[in-house]
């Protein structure tokens, strides 16, 4: 074998890298579906918010109405997202590391609001605590209404978003098997102490994660709130609710004003997401890997 | 610790991981458990370390029974298969782990944890790489470093599933070198689990042969060559 001459010594390529002009074709056509469907949509929202200018956009957002949605989509969310943590860790932990009977029928339950749609849970919501129900009645008489009111909205946000959490956290737990748990029971820690110090870190990100679209999902959130809530203007009407309602009334610029809020909302969260990844890079790839 | 497993039994649903099987372990003793896949190695080994409960029988510590011992109140060093570091932590953190999960009574002070720990990195032959990963370990230094995590909390006895496994030809020879001279160091009853005779024989004092959940054979490693007691046995170790 003679050496190749080495003004034509072929270039080394991975395996898996494909030639130029496939990879270009491959980058035109993603960037050129976000900048159809994600960027240019977003664009517009933001448009038409400042369509009359800032202060109107401003003004608009300053309204009673708005004030009381944006607040109660605070409020629901910072309700729902951290019962619906608690409850995904539980599940995923009780699904990945332990054998027991009916597990196939958990499974399928946490996935079931994935193919419920929201309105009809929310119409099941409606159906079991309406006021005209045994239980909603009495609730009713105790002063609690659940429909109409904040506690049928957070139920129909936690019952729409909580496979978020637990969807996230079963594959990165089943992956990581359960030996570590294991070694730290042998070593003499308590079953609380072994999750707070071993299985928590390794899923925390997997965790933050699954919290973050879960609260994306819980702030945008229409079709099981539309129903649940009565949608009754500066008391259960939440941003998405309004934001239908003002648009439906021709009042634009409120209506693109309260959306930019809550696409900017969006947008923090997954700010927050990459903040934290590039700051914690090393002990991702640690958490990854082994 | 002297260790006695009186008519153990294990079974997952329909299938059988142990007959009943019973064994004494002399105090001090370096017993292999020898068999081929699915003998029931690691389930033995597990049901001593309490990680797994049996269908059936007891286990005496010392005479003492303690089939109903928790894992935590069992303290036996446990070393896996595949290490089982705590991937997120340091090696110092990984060994300092069984000392810091004491409760706070037991628990020694900071400067005697970090003292215990440097001299167990001594121990195994691997000072310095205390603020490392497991990631950022060779396969044969993960072992050591889980090696002296269970070591860290001053076991009564130390269990080994597969010790040298997942390692090369050169690297599991130092090895095995290194737990013969650990185990004398300590003094420590130690069972670990193996498929590879030669290991067994050069390393045990005796070895335990097992296949489809029964003991075949207990005895020093020239007896079982010499008089192995099963057609079984006979064939395994000639293999
Ligand atoms: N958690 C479990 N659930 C069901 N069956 C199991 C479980 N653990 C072990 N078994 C079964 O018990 C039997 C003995 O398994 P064990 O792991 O003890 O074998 P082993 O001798 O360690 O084998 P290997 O050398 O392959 O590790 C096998 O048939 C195995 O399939
Ligand atoms: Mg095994």
């Amino acid at each position: 074998m003679s050496e190749t001459p080495s003004s034509h010594r072929p270039r080394f390529r991975s395996a898996t890298e494909e030639p130029a002009p496939v990879r270009i074709g491959l980058i035109a056509f993603v960037v050129l579906v976000l900048a159809v469907l994600v960027l240019a949509p977003l664009g517009v929202i933001f448009s038409e918010a400042f369509a009359k200018g800032w202060a109107a956009a401003w003004k608009a957002l300053q309204s009673k109405d708005l004030q009381s949605a944006i607040w109660l989509t605070l409020v629901v969310a910072a309700i729902a997202v951290p019962l619906n943590a608690v409850f995904g860790v539980a599940a995923a932990w009780l699904i990945t590391k332990f054998d027991f009977r009916g597990k196939a029928v958990l499974i399928t339950l946490i996935d079931l609001p994935f193919s419920v749609s929201p309105v009809v849970a929310g119409l099941c919501l409606v159906l079991m605590f309406g006021a005209n129900t045994m239980v909603g009645g009495w609730l009713v008489a105790q002063g609690m209404p659940i429909v109409f009111a904040i506690p049928g909205i957070v139920m129909a946000t936690m019952f729409v978003t909580f496979p978020f959490v637990a969807r996230e956290l079963i594959p990165v737990m089943i992956e990581q098997g359960r030996t570590e748990e294991e070694a730290a029971l042998t070593l003499g820690a308590s079953g609380w102490r072994t999750f707070l110090t071993v299985t928590l870190p390794n899923i925390r990100w997997a965790l933050l994660y699954g919290v973050l679209l879960c609260n994306a999902r819980a702030m945008g959130e229409f079709g099981a709130v539309a129903v649940v809530s009565g949608k009754i203007r500066g008391k259960t009407a939440t941003m998405p609710l309004a934001i239908e309602m003002l648009y439906n009334e021709y009042l634009s610029v409120a209506a693109f004003s309260l959306a930019g809020l809550l696409t900017l909302l969006a947008l923090v969260t997954l700010l927050l997401k990459s903040v934290l990844e590039i700051r914690y890079a090393d002990q991702l790839a640690a958490t990854r890997r082994h | 610790m002297h260790i006695e497993i009186d008519e153990i039994a294990k079974s997952f649903g329909d299938t059988t991981a142990l007959q009943p099987v019973s064994l004494a372990i002399p105090s001090g003793a370096l017993v292999a458990l020898l068999g081929p896949s699915g003998s029931g190695k690691t389930t033995l080994l597990r049901i001593l370390g309490g990680l797994e409960y049996p269908t059936s029988g007891r286990v005496l510590f010392d005479g003492a029974d303690s089939t109903g011992l928790s894992v935590q109140q069992r303290r036996a060093g446990f070393v896996f298969q595949s290490y089982a570091l705590f991937r997120h932590m340091t090696v110092f953190e990984n060994i300092a782990y069984g000392l810091k999960a004491r409760p706070r009574k037991l628990r020694p002070p900071r400067a005697e944890i970090a003292r215990r720990v440097a001299k167990l990195l001594d121990l195994i032959q691997l000072p310095g790489i205390t603020d490392r990963y497991p990631t950022q370990l060779s396969g044969g230094q993960r072992q050591r470093v889980a090696l002296a995590r269970a070591l860290a909390i001053e076991p009564r006895m130390l269990l080994l599933d597969e010790p040298f496994g997942a390692l090369d030809a050169k690297v599991r020879k130092e090895l095995r070198h290194g737990l013969r001279e650990i185990h004398d160091a300590t003094g420590l009853t130690t069972i670990f689990v193996t498929h590879d005779q030669d290991e067994a024989m050069e390393l045990a004092d005796l070895v335990v042969v097992m296949s489809m959940g029964r003991i075949e054979q207990v005895g020093r490693p020239q007896d079982i060559r010499e008089r192995p007691a099963t057609p079984f046995v006979r064939e395994f170790i000639t293999a």
